[in-house]
């Protein structure tokens, strides 16, 4: 589409207008994404409560998510007397956007990545780490103590757990051998017994059950939602927000949670390419697959949310630092030494 | 277009370079701190060094700067004291600026005069070079393997120091086992009794 609009209306403009359409084509989908996923994460949870969930607003409670934001989008914007007004307001909008840049690298198909850049992996890794800031100015910049411990909190969790990320991933990198995420994902194909998954490899498959608990982490989602911890925190960084801001950090929250869903994916269970190296499965578009599997990790997370109870503070920073940390770093040797041994042996 | 994003880039480094100075607030400080770190890997993008960009904001932002903000929100600042001691360390901040600025100078001087300048003109890698990170990691783990594994040894070192200094042993305190914990059955801490009606337990 780039090329076709470059040839049309010059090189730069055609740039530019064909990257910013793409950007949309991504965006806005995604955001009906977070609004119909909010709700399939309430209706899991009800069902696993012997509720009936969202049921009145359209058909089956479909367009509750909908009312909701209209609702939210209506109310009155409150900023504490005492907050810093404008890192109060910057702080949502940080969040929100730095959950949206990540999906700038993700592979949807073949050909469908927006940025095919050689960092991929990396990149996201490095956004990733920026969405700590949305939640520790919100909660400094409240000016009130239950958003201020929640931000420390959460500085903390997200530190620690990215530690672990980044060597799972490293370990994955080594087998793939490439920081691409397109060629991560073609490096799976037919990995083992004709299945198109690093997950199901031995060596990778404990890397892939840590990378699925430190995303849980990583996303603030229950058993580790000590950020927003209501029955110590009220609701930790939001307490102060009303309207817009809530909404804003309502989304990127849940876009980050379909990202790190989208990784777990990419990185162990082959992303957009069919589970079982077969020709006919190969008919299906590749989007179809990445979003079964997408939708897949998140039946897990609302499974957990539904099921396991909050981690207490200590017992996740033990988690993350003595358990976590030593197991991928000795992971990390083992995998290198295994391929020093077959790959390049020489 | 790379000339306008280079004096975008360029510009907010500066400028925030300006603000974290000038913020009263060292809380805002570091804030600005970070948006010229991320500004600095926005011009490194531009250079073509991709691998160095990202590195930037995952360290440096990702993380050192996270650690920053949480001990400065944590500390208790006295503005006035703060202030007081700006005029005290101006001679000295300015001397460490001047030879900043004359080894800038020599280092650009040197290179110009070498004819590095022309020779590596285009900016940004030729076309079909290997990535950044393979070149990287060629020079890392042949020819500076020794002063690679050196720096890593230091740090190392670095670390256990920092631990071993700040590092106590409390007494008093109740540590969780949670392999203990998790060994523990039933008949180890209950007891089905069924005593006689009138008759109590003895515990």
């Amino acid at each position: 589409m780039t090329e076709y609009l470059q040839t049309l209306i010059g090189y730069e403009a055609g740039w530019f207008v064909g990257t910013l359409a793409l950007i949309l084509l991504i965006a806005l989908p995604l955001m009906l994404a977070v609004a119909m996923i909010i709700y399939a994460d309430r209706k899991i949870w009800a069902a696993m409560a012997l509720r009936k969930g969202p049921n009145v607003v359209g058909p089956f409670g479909l367009l509750q998510s909908f009312a909701d934001g209209l609702k939210v989008f209506l109310q009155e914007t409150i900023i504490p007397s005492g907050a810093n007004k404008g890192l109060f307001l910057l702080a949502p909008i940080i969040t929100f956007s730095v959950a949206l840049l990540a999906w700038a690298v993700i592979p949807f198909g073949e050909n469908m990545v927006l940025a095919n850049i050689n960092i991929g992996l990396l990149y996201i890794l490095a956004v990733s780490s920026l969405g700590v800031y949305g939640v520790v100015i919100a909660g400094w910049a409240s000016n009130s103590k239950y958003p201020f411990f929640s931000a420390m909190r959460a500085a903390a969790q997200m530190i620690s757990y990215e530690v672990s990320i980044g060597f799972i991933i490293i370990s994955v990198v080594l087998f793939a051998g490439s920081f691409n995420l397109q060629d991560i994902i073609i490096g799976q194909k037919s990995h083992l017994l004709g299945i198109n998954a690093y997950g199901i490899n031995p060596l990778l498959f404990p890397m892939a059950v840590m990378f699925l608990i430190s995303s849980l982490a990583e996303t603030a989602r229950t058993p580790f939602d000590l950020t927003e911890a209501e029955s110590e925190l009220v609701a930790g960084y939001q307490t102060e927000y009303s309207s817009m801001a809530f909404a804003l950090f309502w989304l990127g929250e849940y876009a980050n949670v379909l990202l790190m869903c989208t990784l777990n994916a990419i990185l162990f269970w082959g992303g957009w390419l069919p589970p079982i190296d077969w020709a006919p499965l190969y008919m299906v578009p590749g989007i179809i697959w990445l979003f079964a599997k997408i939708f897949f990790f998140f039946f897990i997370f609302s499974w957990v949310k539904a099921t396991v109870p909050r981690y207490r503070y200590d017992q996740l920073m033990r988690l993350g630092w003595k358990i976590f940390l030593p197991v991928s770093l000795f992971w990390v040797f083992l995998v290198s030494g295994f391929l020093m041994l077959t790959r390049y042996a020489a | 277009m790379q000339i306008f994003a280079f004096y975008l880039f360029a510009a907010i480094v500066l400028a925030s370079g300006a603000f974290c100075i000038f913020a009263r607030n060292p809380v805002h400080s570091v804030l600005w701190l970070i948006l010229a770190f991320f500004n600095a890997a926005g011009l490194m993008v531009l250079v073509g060094a991709e691998f160095i960009a990202a590195l930037l904001v995952i360290v440096y932002v990702g993380a050192v700067a996270v650690l920053f903000l949480f001990v400065v929100m944590m500390l208790d600042i006295d503005f006035a004291e703060l202030r007081a001691g700006f005029m005290k360390n101006l001679p000295l901040g300015l001397l460490l600026a001047l030879v900043l600025v004359v080894e800038i100078i020599f280092g650009v001087g040197a290179w110009q005069s070498s004819g590095m300048g022309e020779a590596t003109a285009a900016v940004g890698p030729p076309a079909g070079a290997p990535s950044n990170i393979e070149q990287l990691g060629a020079l890392l783990y042949t020819k500076y393997v020794f002063l690679f594994e050196a720096a890593g040894m230091i740090l190392l070192v670095a670390m256990v120091g920092a631990i071993v200094l700040t590092h106590r042993a409390r007494g008093g305190v109740r540590r969780q086992n949670i392999a203990d914990q998790v060994a523990r059955r039933p008949e180890d801490s209950t007891r089905n009794t069924q005593p006689e009606v009138g008759k109590g337990v003895e515990l």
